[in-house]
């Protein structure tokens, strides 16, 4: 059970008004008409998943409705930091 | 290997049951294997024994970083079923469920295998178009099926509230008497007694840290326990640790691992033989020979691989079940757990090739891989035992993703993810 700090509304609320959206920072491809199959496919399908230090984007749904980032521990689920959209992670994975 | 029978346990009653062997041995790994699998789960278990038995390849070691059948073999709800809509998904999970039948003989171990039948159920019209739509195609691919409406399933499940007076009424279901639930320890246990016989290590306790790769193939694994074991092709079956490994091994696969949580009841009277689900409240139950309801529902929805989810989902997850029981809104809970379980985009696995050269995944059996435990087996035993995939896999490779030719079975997954 998360007790996440919503950036945007500079409060701290329960997990059941968030939702997660997956993996954060997945850039747009630039000249999509180019793009291979290859390409395609891992830009819509191919997720880090890493164990451990993650950058994922989430929304607050039943709040705020805007989207922000969590930098989180997949294992220990320790949430380290939150940011906002268009905003780089301070923590990063080793 | 000691076979078991009603005589056997006759004798051993006479001495006390003191003399039974151990089921299988602990040894020290060789040097160098013909085929090693990560992982010591019902899958990569039954694929060891499908090698060993079909195959004749017993050079085979099973490394496992905890214990036998630890992961999600233990940690599922056991039910078993073949009801797929696609044509690739629903050969794969048939040719699992005629391996189930004569599972238990084949192993001379109970896996206590029930077909008590399992009913999806509708509450909606395109829930009901959907089924209707799904049993159609089960039946053209020689899946038993049955479309029943609410009088048919209460005679079924008279416990059920199939009044119509309720806030998601039940509207009708789809019936696979031939699914049903099996004993998840025993199938593990049974396929590790199997391979272990044929001469198969079960490597315990032991972690694979890293891959041997020279020049984009495969040599052997490196772990924490015995250093570097070398093998000719190796088989990774790590559920929701996948991609974990495939990291380990430079490519990225499509896969998010997720929490999904279960929970038993306190045990009580027979009250349900059969095993209901329902996509729509978003529930499933059966109950269990020792009387608990074994209760499930969705993944929670952010990435982990903590075997523990959040209490919300929990609180759904009773929530819809207390929908269609009533009867049920008093039971108490008894245990509740989470396992790590690996998600693909369009709900089926991946048994495939993988961008190195002698490594095989099979993976991606995300919420509802129990099922497929013997068919998953035999398919990458095939695969490993020849370098090339078995026909019912070739669908499942992880390159589907590249070219399109994906195989969307969420209506059919029964958890939503």
């Amino acid at each position: 059970m998360f007790h996440i700090y919503c950036p945007n509304c500079e409060e701290y609320r329960e997990e059941e008004e968030f939702h997660a959206s997956g993996q954060a920072h997945i850039p747009r491809p630039l000249d999509p008409d180019s793009c291979s199959d290859k390409e395609w496919g891992e830009y819509m399908f191919f997720r880090k998943n890493p164990r451990g230090i993650h950058h994922e984007l989430w929304v607050h749904a039943g709040g705020c409705r805007k989207f922000f980032n969590i930098t989180r521990n997949t294992q220990t689920y320790e949430i380290k930091e939150v940011y906002k959209i268009g905003e780089q992670p301070s923590v990063v994975a080793k | 290997m000691q076979r078991y029978s009603g005589f056997g346990l006759l004798k051993h009653s006479l001495t006390h049951h003191e003399n039974w062997q151990q089921i299988w041995r602990n040894p020290t790994p060789k040097k160098k294997y013909d085929v090693i699998i990560i992982g010591g789960g019902g899958h990569g278990l039954a694929t060891a024994y499908y090698l060993a038995k079909k195959h004749g390849i017993t050079n085979v070691a099973v490394i496992e970083k905890g214990y036998l059948g630890g992961g999600n073999t233990a940690r599922n709800t056991t039910i078993v079923r073949s009801n797929y809509l696609w044509d690739a998904s629903a050969q794969l999970y048939e040719h699992a469920m005629k391996l189930w039948e004569g599972l238990s003989q084949d192993l001379n171990y109970n896996v206590m295998f029930s077909q008590r039948g399992v009913l999806n159920l509708g509450h909606t019209l395109q829930d009901m178009r959907d089924i209707e739509r799904r049993v159609n195609a089960n039946r053209l691919n020689g899946i038993d099926g049955e479309v029943l409406d609410p009088q048919q399933i209460k005679e079924i499940v008279p416990h059920m509230d199939c009044s119509g007076d309720s806030r998601y009424p039940i509207l009708g279901a789809s019936w696979q008497p031939r699914g049903g639930v099996a004993r998840h320890d025993a199938v593990a246990w049974g396929y590790a007694r199997g391979a272990d016989s044929f001469g198969v290590d079960l490597i315990q306790q032991t972690e694979v840290t890293d891959l041997i790769i020279e020049d984009g193939t495969i040599i052997g694994v490196k772990t924490d326990r015995y250093g570097d074991i070398k093998a000719d092709r190796v088989g990774a079956v790590v559920a929701g640790n996948s991609s974990v490994v495939a990291k380990m091994a430079g490519f990225e696969l499509p896969l998010e691992s997720h929490p999904l949580q279960a929970l038993v009841s306190e045990p009580i009277k027979p009250v349900l033989d059969t095993v209901v689900m329902s996509n729509h409240v978003h529930g499933y139950v059966s109950q269990s020979d020792k009387g608990d309801l074994v209760i499930g529902a969705g993944i929670d929805g952010y990435t982990g691989y903590g075997q523990r989810g959040s209490y919300p989902t929990i609180e759904h997850t009773v929530q819809a079940i207390v929908e269609l029981f009533p009867i049920f809104s008093r039971v108490r809970m008894n245990r509740q757990w989470g396992g790590v379980v690996d998600t693909c985009p369009d709900a089926c696995p991946i048994i495939s090739k993988t961008p190195v050269k002698n490594l095989f995944f099979n993976c991606g059996w995300g919420t509802g891989g129990f099922k497929a435990t013997p068919g998953s087996g035999e398919v990458f035993a095939a695969s490993l035992a020849t370098g090339e995939m078995h026909p019912l896999a070739k669908p499942f490779s992880m390159f589907r993703f590249h070219n399109g030719a994906l195989i969307d079975e969420h209506g059919a997954a029964g958890v939503a993810h």
